[in-house]
């Protein structure tokens, strides 16, 4: 166990290095130049070339690298190029908004999920399993971008529920004590939402094919004739052995999840590492795409080293498992 | 074999559906100019013919059946035409996926055992990547264009592809059929063509169909970034990102592509579970 977690994490390092040089090559080897576009089009020659000098663009390729990483390892990402700011600062500000939509989206539908497969796969009602089948696939298809739009659309035009942009009100500022945390409530509720619903058609799917596998177990035929009530066979002896391929499918979908909160992001003015990310390589902002990237790589491996740990929680064999 | 392969996938209800509402789908794509109300891109009296509803005729005589966007475009038409964009690069997208996937997979069941392990190293570090950096990155750095999301979606999908095929071709290599072509004579190479990997084939489909599904998805994201296919050609994506402004005064300018993205998304996915006899 303790060895694969430390392979695990070593491979972890391998990505986030790998993410990062990869990052750095296609910025600088694309086309476009990020001091012709701070300057504008009326910018001299001389001009550029000075700003291009300050920025230290005009250094050999593997210099700026050396350079970067060594300084990225302090936690010093440089200053934005479009906004004057630290890039560490900003993304600083954006990982946790980030982080919360994901965790929080990840539990509601793996629990949404696992509910609704346990009950697919215990049902009698073949009518019940293929709706829920139909509405999981069907879930599971919608863009996130697309259902953010039709949640708006409802939520937000339709019933005046929800607020559809940012992560507070405009007169945050102005709110104490509980007005505060339930206006940032209502503006996590469409966002969350969004990624939640498309989360919850594949963990059905998942869990569903999961609670079959495990549904000819011997071991289910001896609870249950052991006396054993049939929630109890359910929730104690099947999900319990149906979790280790589950919990291992959801560190997998890490870089997918993390993929759909970029565009959900986008749309609500999430302030997260994906809009970062997204007006950063919009603005050409180099040190800011590579913070972003950075951080992104590292949300992504760190999630896959949790879930690995988990596997470790709900499968005992892993856990003593070489120990 | 093929012949089987197609008659089980019709005897599955899944499959029918999926294969029907892809079918429908791409004969819409195809027949765009014939079922076409107008010119997808045509602007004609803005003012007139904007905002107009499902169903409704504007003041040139032409029927709308699904309205018209904020220019006064057919938004039917440019359905049907932003269909042809979406599934030609979904499919050209998943099909080099698939083509790098096979490669990598079968040199690395087959190949030897130190380009083995560096080929599956590789690709284990391209499943920990997260795709849509890379596909922002790529698509915002250079001139985006239909070819470019092409090359960007088949360069950051191909792994999935390559673990599932080097799986597969090692666990046909492993049977007993493999060694009696071996003791007839039949080379390492010609093995691993003729009979491994043929016979590896049926997963593989199964997780190309979704891929192409994913692969329309996230076209049409990087389109609704404005990353992707450029306005005014139509596309799913852009269609959305212009509905996004009109979400009040004219939802259908949205609703319509989201819908159309879903049908084709939920096609591969029961072919796809069809395929795989989940």
């Amino acid at each position: 166990m303790a060895r694969g977690v430390l392979l695990s994490f070593l491979r972890g390092i391998a990505v986030v290095v790998g993410v990062v040089t990869l990052t750095f090559l296609l910025l600088h080897l694309a086309p476009g130049d990020p001091v012709q576009r701070l300057l504008g089009p009326a910018a001299t020659a001389e001009q550029l070339v000075t700003g291009r000098h300050n920025l230290g663009l005009d250094r050999p390729l593997i210099a700026q690298y050396g350079e970067w990483l060594a300084r990225a390892v302090q936690g010093d990402f440089g200053g934005s190029i479009a906004q004057g700011r630290p890039a560490a600062e900003l993304l600083a500000e954006a990982w946790p908004a980030t982080a919360v939509l994901i965790l929080l989206s990840l539990a509601l539908s793996w629990v949404g999920g696992l509910l609704i497969g346990a009950l697919q796969a215990n049902t009698r009602r073949r009518g019940l399993d293929a709706s829920a089948s139909a509405l999981s696939v069907a879930l599971n298809a919608m863009p996130s971008y697309w259902l953010g739009l039709a949640l708006v659309m409802v939520f937000t035009y339709r019933l005046r529920w929800l607020p559809a942009f940012g992560a507070a009100g405009v007169d945050a500022d102005f709110l104490t004590g509980w007005s505060r945390v339930a206006d940032r409530l209502r503006h996590l509720a469409l966002p969350l939402l969004t990624l939640t619903l498309i989360g919850i058609g594949g963990a059905a799917r998942f869990s569903r094919a999961a609670m079959r596998a495990v549904a000819g177990a011997p071991f289910l035929a001896a609870a249950r004739a052991r006396g054993l009530p049939a929630r109890r066979v359910v929730l104690r002896h099947q999900l319990r052995n149906a979790l280790v391929p589950i919990v291992t499918l959801l560190g997998l979908s890490l870089p997918a999840v993390f993929s759909g909160a970029v565009f959900v992001e986008a749309i609500f003015g999430w302030p997260g590492v994906g809009q970062v990310l997204v007006q950063a390589v919009q603005a050409r902002d180099y040190p800011v795409v590579m913070a972003a990237a950075t951080i992104s790589a590292l949300l992504v491996v760190a999630g896959n080293l949790l879930a690995e740990l988990l596997v470790g929680v709900v499968d005992p064999r892993v856990r003593h498992a070489g120990a | 074999m093929p012949g089987l392969k197609r008659f089980r996938l019709w005897r599955d209800p899944r499959g029918r559906i999926g294969l029907a509402l892809l079918a429908l789908v791409t004969a819409l794509a195809v027949l765009a100019p014939l079922l076409a109300a107008a010119d997808p891109n045509a602007q004609r009296d803005v003012v007139a013919t904007r905002f107009l509803a499902p169903l409704s005729t504007d003041v040139h005589g032409v029927v709308h059946p699904l309205g018209t966007d904020r220019l006064g475009r057919d938004v039917w038409s440019r359905l049907l035409f932003g269909a042809r964009v979406s599934l030609t690069v979904g499919l050209l997208g998943m099909a080099v996926s698939l083509l790098i996937g096979l490669l990598v997979g079968s040199v690395a069941a087959g190949g030897p055992r130190s380009v083995s392990v560096l080929l599956l190293g590789a690709t284990d570090f391209g499943l920990g990547l997260p795709r849509v950096v890379l596909l922002l990155l790529l698509a915002a750095l250079w001139k985006p264009s239909a070819a470019l999301v092409i090359v960007v979606l088949g360069v950051t999908g191909w792994m999935p592809v390559a673990r599932l095929v080097y799986a597969e071709t090692r666990a046909q290599l492993a049977l007993p059929y493999v060694q009696a072509a071996t003791a007839l004579g039949m080379r390492r190479a010609g093995v691993l063509l003729r009979h491994a990997l043929p016979n590896a084939m049926g997963p593989v489909l199964a997780l190309a169909t979704l891929g192409v599904g994913n692969a329309i998805t996230l076209e049409a994201g990087l389109s609704f970034l404005g990353l992707g296919v450029q306005p005014p050609a139509a596309s799913w994506g852009t269609m959305i990102a212009s509905g996004r402004d009109t979400v009040v005064n004219a939802p259908w300018v949205g609703l319509a592509p989201g819908i159309a993205l879903v049908i084709v998304v939920v096609g591969c996915t029961l072919v796809s579970d069809a395929v795989s006899e989940r």
